[in-house]
């Protein structure tokens, strides 16, 4: 009987410590931004292995979602005869659902990774306590440049996943379904404006916040060796992604109060 | 010439232990335990400027946490710890920079910075400290690796040293900006007997060349002998024994004996 109380209890205690934990990151990188030390070389490096280094799968993840999409919405449409306004479809979709989550997801699963996985292993074989006593603080030297590069990096990589998806479903709907151009692009361009992209890059933004955070964490709270670090980088992934599918949703909430859809 | 290397013949013992000066380390009332395991149950130390305090004890007694406490990489529970007169037991991270930079810590693995090569991981602690002219740091680093008979590997990375290799640049990483003190996490394990010897003879160096304060964790008794001006004996939490190599050797007492020997228990 205690077991049935103390096992959600401790479920809930745990995931009280671990908010906590990621708000006292979140309190010493605010601390960092406007009392710490800055590594602008780092900010370079972080930025290049973010935003040049995912480019192949930010395009193939983008492109092929709006191929599929194009597709998927030309086999509907057709039968009610609009096929035409599959553009319109598409972009709006692209811009403000599937080029942010696709690209979180993506992004969570390459960078997020890679920075609890380089972090968990500074960790256990005490490079993180090496930094410190030589006077630099873990956050201002690890996290905050990440942060930044991700700040910088995700909106402009899902502009990039939005109008690769918006060129694949041209390439799908004017090539291989023979919808006439100017149909495709004069709907496209009566259901799309700014304010989605829009969306889709502010979406972007908290994005990387949440996949820096979280596996910044992970890496700098990895204890028990390699195993640690594995545990460490998969919960990174797994919770990160699900922060972001959840996230999303207000955001999505939120921000049609300000950008109404359809009206 | 290479300021930090002893020089034959040369006579430069200047700087020794300073007896009557207030202690540039000193811990009091220190308790630490992590969860139901006590580690540290009230341990009173100091170090002396200029002096060697070798720190022996069992394995699993705490005395690299003992060390990592006294740069405040590890939080006490209680107690308080001096280094150069400043408390650092409760200080805010931000807080310890100015006193992190003037001890330098050897770790027990060497703690090298995987993504950079060896002369970039010895140059860090003078590039965080400000140094800006290049010769000189470069002029310093090759110094610092000549020192521990690296000075032909400033390129090669971390992962394609030995670990005895690896642990000599962190003793020189260590070492690099002239320190007021230095920690040491057994500096010698995993070292030949040669390696092991000059790595000793540095430690003898830094202090009669430059007053470098030494707290030494070690299990290396031929080590101790060699180097220690006082040694320390760390058991149960707290310290059991501390005087010099001389009182250690005479103590008469059964369980520093045993420990002397290698002998005692048959448990594992």
């Amino acid at each position: 009987m205690t077991d049935f109380i103390r096992y959600p209890g401790r479920l809930v205690l745990r995931l009280l410590e671990y908010l906590g934990g990621l708000g006292m990151l979140g309190r010493e990188v605010v601390i960092s931004i406007f009392a710490g030390k800055r590594f602008p070389r780092l900010l370079g490096e972080q930025l290049v292995s973010i935003g040049y280094g995912s480019q192949a799968v930010i395009i193939v993840t983008g492109a092929f979602t709006g191929a599929v999409f194009a597709a998927q919405s030309f086999f509907q449409f057709q039968k009610y005869g609009v096929e035409s306004t599959v553009g319109a479809l598409v972009s709006v979709a692209m811009a403000r659902e599937l080029g942010p989550v696709l690209t979180g997801l993506m992004v969570a699963g390459r960078v997020g990774a890679s920075m609890a996985a380089e972090i968990g292993t500074m960790k256990v074989t005490e490079q993180i306590d090496a930094l410190r006593s030589m006077a630099v603080h873990p956050v201002d030297y690890l996290v905050v440049p990440r942060l930044a590069a991700m700040m910088i990096s995700m909106p402009l990589l899902i502009a990039e996943s939005i109008t690769f998806g918006i060129l694949a479903s041209y390439v799908m709907a004017v090539h291989a379904f023979r919808i006439e151009p100017t149909w495709f692009l004069t709907h496209l361009r009566a259901h799309t404006d700014f304010s989605d992209i829009f969306i889709g890059m502010t979406k972007g933004f908290f994005f990387g916040v949440i996949i820096t955070l979280i596996s910044c964490w992970q890496g700098l709270n990895a204890r028990n060796g390699a195993v640690g670090v594995g545990q460490g980088t998969t919960s990174a992934v797994v919770e990160s992604s699900l922060l972001i599918l959840i996230v999303n949703f207000f955001l999505t909430m939120l921000l049609n109060q300000f950008y109404p859809l359809g009206v | 010439m290479n300021d930090l290397e002893p020089v034959e013949g040369e006579d430069v013992k200047v700087h020794g232990p300073l007896w009557d000066e207030p202690p540039y380390i000193e811990v009091t009332g220190l308790r630490k335990s992590f969860g139901s395991q006590k580690i540290h149950n009230g341990i009173d130390l100091k170090v002396n400027r200029g002096e060697i305090l070798v720190l022996i004890g069992g394995s699993g007694e705490g005395k690299s946490v003992l060390l990592k406490q006294m740069i405040g990489l590890i939080t006490p529970d209680e107690g308080v710890v001096q280094i150069d007169g400043v408390d650092i037991a409760n200080l805010p991270e931000r807080k310890l920079s100015e006193t992190r930079s003037k001890v330098g810590i050897l770790f027990q693995d060497g703690a090298l910075f995987d993504s950079m090569t060896v002369a970039e991981n010895v140059a860090f602690p003078l590039r965080q400290g400000g140094l800006k002219d290049r010769k000189e740091m470069a002029d310093r680093v090759k110094d610092a690796l000549t020192v521990v008979g690296l000075g032909e590997h400033l390129a090669k990375m971390p992962i394609n040293l030995s670990g005895g290799m690896r642990k000599r640049v962190a003793l020189a990483r260590a070492i690099v900006g002239k320190p007021d003190a230095v920690l040491y996490d057994e500096p010698q394990s995993g070292l030949d007997p040669v390696v092991s010897g000059n790595i000793d003879r540095l430690i003898v160096n830094l202090r009669d060349r430059y007053g470098i304060t030494s707290m030494v964790v070690t299990h290396d008794m031929k080590s101790v002998f060699r180097i220690a001006d006082r040694v320390a004996f760390l058991k149960g939490g707290q310290i059991y024994f501390r005087g010099t190599p001389e009182e250690l050797k005479n103590t008469g007492d059964s369980v520093i004996d045993d420990f002397l020997e290698g002998s005692g228990s048959d448990e594992f």
